[in-house]
């Protein structure tokens, strides 16, 4: 169970690399406008032009216009620059009004968000951490604990920070000026307050990932469930099994057994307890109150809540924006029919929330792997997708490699991912700038992206299933 | 008895013709009158130094507001009349049509071809009050209440678009149309903007045009209007001006302007010449029409001919001021009279107009100059000249500048001072698919970029919003007249739109409405010697109205990316197909219980055939068992295809 030596080293020197890089690069070496790293939701670009018109909002819509009859004389901006920051001292993750036109013409943008992929591996190997200990403590009570020493046990925590912190799709978003990391820094906060059962941490990563995304709020099922159960479990009925086998054999050979075991399997099998959750649902509440009190005096005087919604959540639901990326939607709704493109929205987000439930029931002794399809989920079928979602779940998914180690298709998927993030550009390239290809060469990258994706969140769920069948018919043979 | 009711009848049908036709005389006096409604036409001709002829159609209606207006007009086009005073079936719509178009003040443009700013002038009255952008631009101030103006206007484009076979209701959406605040001078709301620049020009526009003149292109000088040399020439801009107010009624202005090529007329004498020597021209060369007599229904009818003041400053030179006839250019018919300009600069020479009137007599009057001797002149510059062009390469983004390069016209430098600052006003829409950054601006001045806040006196942004608004940007320039050039750049990016949003040609890619660029300090106003022929004549009081000189930019042409029109059909099959490959995995995965199934495995294995082979074997173990039965089975085959044949 060592970890992996000279962690620190290895993730200082992620950072280090990340502002070498900010360093070095030219100016005009336009990363940002890449589909890939950026899209309408976390371009700092395109949060920062309705900065400079003396809007803001919050949550980046995409270009919000100021109101049609008001007049932005230009001195007005230095003050609601000014206000914007004193808004962000009060609240330090109110991130998108940091961006302002001045600052983000240095490096202090760049630089937050390194810290931000900073802490976010930090927390990724905490999760990762507490996931070990609780394995090796529940395959203990099973009885397993050969298991573990058999097969080479890795330290997943580390492994998944340091996959985070140095796969080259993080490193390229980072310096690529997208915010998506500090979605991404929301997302792990919610996972790793709900795994070390701190509701306000979970509650404030869940409100902010919702304010920031939308998509996170189905990770409400796998937050409840790990406030609720605890950590990731085999399921409760090999510790049934366990238990019926101890108590057999104790009945059968009339033993004194070592009183400790049943109840400690009894210990293990987890029940629900709702004090956690309820906790959770008034930290939500606060941190949801306090998110509309900041949204309601930043727009101030612009406009209403309502239209802010309307513009960010109804802008991310409804596909307004048809600038191609890795994804699926923007092709089908430029060339779907006007008549057709209402019921198609709301195919595709019914889509993610019909697998929601069978997921929940299926996987609802393993709350942090059911986040991880959550997220990898949504990530495919989301409006707006980056490259940023992908290394999210690609490093979750590394936390569970000791579960997943007899994974199908892994080096297919490794090939297949960097084919992708090497033919998504030079499709994009050619198509774009220089007029040779057409969109659906881009486009097929994105259907390709996206059957990678399934075989993925398919082969995960799969063998996650089959790893836990196979804990029960260990504990069966043993006995 | 019935005949006599019959006569009767006819008695009185005659009695109603007499007296129609005495009061007919009677009002036909009145026609003319100040208190009724007037019609005077008019036509500027003006050689332009690149060997070009300007003409310059301004033909003015007027109707004084009366209790019959727009029920019934004399001369004024009812057409127009109800656009102001809809007073139409008012019973049946109720209250709403008599405000539909409570217009303050409208201009339609329909132009093709670009005004040449650097060599027909920029200063001068024609150049800042005809000059338009090519395609159709269009902008209305409304009497109404700030709520109802967007319906006004787009009933007023459907109704403008119906009155000139154009596709004016294109302006009727919101992302085609703005309401700019200070560029037109008035600080008002109730204006609305919009361009088509696509638009094309032909014909058809210009034919009910036409006919709200009460002459049409019957006589007077719109017989001048043959459309093959019209259309032939290098710009053409029919303009409407419609100025209502509650004191002197309806003022309609209808110009046009046409730059004509007129062709060279081998001279043998001067062949050596011919390439330096401006082509003389006349009105039957140019027009390939002869002007014979005015249209009875004007008040006046009258030729001027503008010689620019460089021109008559040669003219001082060679010792002939004001002549008509000298060694230099002949006038053939002799002028009328002679209106000389007045300008604040004495020690500069003027412009000179010769007059003739268009007299009711049936000789042609054929205007025209003949050029002795090769002469080169300018027309006179605004002092900064604007123009726009795209920066940057692919389909992805670009940057938008626009640029103003002095002129070095002299006139206005000498007056001034060196502290002198000058102001300049750009206003420019932008169509929502084309995203501009307003953050992005930036100025440069003399090739050196500058701090905002020190060139910009005033701005106003409103940025686009994606298929609701276009972008518009105003601002106010303020900075030193010594300047050479000043450039101001905008970064954008290019939207994608759904296919059916794309125009027909969508490869060609789409236009930007010119931007205006105006200087507010300068005024193209003319003021000639107090004659009393100028009171007369709509055209000069237009000349002496402060217009602001101003200029409009090239019309941009911005590529898009497109996607593949064909594929509608392929896209949706390939995306559900991928969607259904997830869902479906997904939940095969989640539904296998892979201990049941080895169970369902051995118990199969058990009985060890399904039910479609255990039936199989059944029946043919029954065929076998009963002798008769193929023939029976083939009979019934025989049978059945007959049947289907049968029904077919």
């Amino acid at each position: 169970m060592a970890g992996i030596r000279g962690y620190w080293t290895l993730a200082a020197a992620a950072i280090a690399f990340r502002i070498l890089l900010l360093f070095c690069l030219p100016k005009d070496f336009h990363l940002g406008s890449h589909p890939e790293i950026t899209t309408p939701l976390t371009s700092l670009r395109r949060r920062t032009s309705p900065v400079a018109c003396s809007w803001r909002k919050v949550t980046g819509s995409s270009r919000r216009p100021c109101r049609p009859t008001q007049v932005s004389p230009f001195p007005r901006v230095p003050t609601g620059e000014r206000a914007e920051l004193v808004r962000c001292i009060m609240a330090p993750l109110c991130y998108c009004q940091f961006s302002g036109p001045l600052v983000l013409k240095d490096l202090k943008g760049d630089l937050l968000i390194s810290t931000a992929d900073f802490i976010t591996a930090t927390l990724i190997r905490a999760t990762g951490k507490k996931l070990m200990l609780s394995r090796y403590k529940h395959l203990q009570i099973l009885n397993l604990s050969k298991l573990v020493e058999t097969s080479g046990f890795v330290d997943s925590g580390d492994f998944a920070a340091l996959m985070y912190l140095w796969n080259p799709m993080t490193i390229v978003i980072c310096i690529g000026s997208s915010t998506s990391p500090i979605d991404n820094l929301m997302v792990v906060m919610a996972i790793y307050g709900a795994c070390s059962r701190i509701p306000p941490l979970a509650a404030f990563g869940w409100v902010f990932a919702v304010h920031l995304s939308l998509y996170p709020v189905i990770l409400i099922v796998p937050i409840i469930l790990l406030l609720g159960y605890g950590l990731d479990a085999p399921p409760s009925k090999s510790f049934l099994l366990k238990n019926s086998y101890a108590r057999k054999n104790s009945t059968l050979a009339k033993i004194q057994v070592n009183s400790g075991t049943s109840s400690q399997t009894d210990k293990a099998i987890n029940h629900f307890s709702w004090i956690p959750v309820l906790h959770f649902a008034l930290w939500v509440s606060v941190w949801l109150g306090y998110v509309l009190f900041l949204s309601s005096i930043s727009l101030k005087g612009i406009g209403s809540i309502t239209e802010m919604f309307r513009k960010t959540y109804g802008f991310i639901l409804t596909v307004e924006d048809l600038s191609p990326n890795i994804g699926l939607l923007w092709y089908f709704f430029a060339e779907v029919f006007d008549f057709f493109r209402n019921f198609f929205l709301i195919v595709f987000h019914v889509n993610i929330l019909f697998v929601i439930l069978p997921l929940a029931i299926r996987l609802k002794h393993r709350p942090c792997f059911l986040a991880f399809v959550y997220i990898a989920i949504s990530s495919m079928l989301k409006s707006y997708p980056s490259l940023a979602d992908s290394t999210l779940y690609l490093s979750l998914v590394t936390l569970f490699s000791n579960e997943l180690a007899d994974m199908q298709f892994s080096f297919f998927l490794f090939c297949g991912y960097i084919a992708v993030s090497l033919f998504s550009p030079v499709m994009h390239n050619l198509w774009i700038w220089r007029g040779t290809g057409n969109a659906n060469f881009y486009y097929a990258t994105g259907l390709a992206y996206a059957c990678l994706q399934t075989i993925l969140v398919v082969e995960s769920v799969g063998s996650m299933l089959k790893h836990d069948r196979l804990l029960r018919k260990t504990v069966e043979a043993e006995h | 008895m019935a005949a006599l009711c019959r006569r009767f009848t006819g008695f009185h049908f005659l009695l109603v013709l007499v007296s129609l036709s005495i009061s007919s005389l009677v009002f036909g006096d009145w026609i003319g009158d100040d208190e009724g409604e007037q019609f005077t036409e008019e036509l500027l001709l003006k050689p332009l130094p690149d060997r070009k002829v300007l003409a310059h159609f301004h033909f003015q209606s007027t109707a004084h507001p009366s209790p019959d207006s727009g029920h019934h007009h004399h001369l004024f086009p009812k057409a127009i009349a109800q656009l102001i005073w809809n007073r139409a079936p008012c019973d049946a719509v109720g209250h709403f049509m008599v405000q539909k178009f409570q217009i303050r003040d409208l201009e339609l443009s329909f132009t093709q071809g670009r005004w040449n700013y650097e060599n027909w002038g920029g200063s001068d009255p024609i150049s800042s009050t005809n000059a338009k952008p090519p395609g159709v631009e269009l902008w209305a101030t409304f009497n109404v209440p700030v709520v109802e103006i967007d319906t006004t206007w787009k009933n007023l484009t459907h109704a403008l678009s119906g009155l000139f076979c154009s596709s004016i209701n294109f302006l009727e959406s919101s992302t085609s149309y703005t309401t700019p605040s200070f560029v037109f001078g008035l600080n008002v709301s109730n204006i609305r903007y919009g361009a088509l620049p696509r638009e094309a020009v032909c014909t058809e526009n210009l034919t009910p045009w036409l006919k709200l003149l009460p002459c049409r292109d019957k006589a007077g000088l719109a017989t001048l209007l043959d459309r093959p040399s019209i259309y032939k020439g290098y710009y053409h801009s029919q303009k409407l001006r419609l100025t209502s107010t509650k004191l002197s009624g309806i003022i309609l202005e209808q110009t046009l302007t046409i730059v004509l090529q007129p062709n060279i007329q081998r001279n043998s004498a001067h062949s050596l010449l011919d390439g330096a020597i401006q082509p003389s021209w006349s009105i039957s060369s140019m027009f390939k029409r002869n002007l014979t007599g005015s249209c009875v229904l004007a008040r006046t009818s009258r030729i001027l001919v503008e010689l620019e003041k460089n021109i008559v400053s040669k003219l001082e030179e060679l010792g002939h001021g004001g002549s008509w006839s000298n060694s230099l250019l002949d006038l053939s018919p002799n002028p009328f009279r002679v209106i000389k300009e007045v300008n604040p600069f004495p020690e500069e020479s003027n412009s000179i107009l010769f007059e003739y009137v268009n007299s009711k007599e049936y000789e042609p009057l054929d205007v025209g100059i003949k050029w002795k001797l090769p002469f080169v002149w300018s027309s006179p510059h605004a002092p900064f000249h604007a123009s726009r062009f795209l920066m940057g390469s692919g389909t992805e983004r670009g940057s938008i500048a626009i640029s103003l390069q002095s002129t070095k016209s002299d006139e206005y430098f000498r007056s001034k001072s060196n502290e002198c600052r000058m102001q300049a006003v750009v206003f420019q829409v932008v169509p929502w698919y084309v995203k501009v950054y307003y953050h992005t601006l930036q100025i440069f001045i003399d090739q050196k970029l500058q701090n905002l806040s020190d060139v910009i006196e005033k701005i106003r942004v409103t940025p686009s919003e994606d298929k609701k608004l276009p972008g518009t940007l105003e601002l106010v320039l303020g900075y030193p007249c010594t300047v050479q050039s000043v450039a101001l750049t905008l970064d954008f990016d290019k939207g994608f739109l759904h296919i059916h949003e794309y125009p027909p040609d969508a490869n060609q890619g789409f236009d930007i409405p010119s931007a205006l660029v105006t200087f507010p300090n300068l005024h193209s106003s003319r003021i000639y010697i107090g004659d009393d022929s100028s009171v007369h004549s709509p055209l000069l009081l237009k000349f002496q109205e402060k217009n602001v000189v101003l200029s409009y930019t090239e019309v941009l042409l911005v590529p898009f990316t497109t996607p593949d029109f064909s594929m509608p059909y392929n896209v949706i099959t390939f995306t559900c197909t991928v969607l259904a490959l997830y869902f479906g995995s997904l939940l095969n995965v989640l539904r296998r219980r892979i201990g049941e199934e080895e169970r369902l495995m051995r118990s199969k294995d058990a009985n060890k055939r399904g039910l479609i082979p255990s039936i199989v074997s059944k029946i043919t173990s029954k065929l076998r068992g009963m002798p008769g039965s193929k023939p029976l089975l083939i009979f019934a085959v025989v049978l059945s295809v007959l049947f289907h044949y049968i029904v077919n």
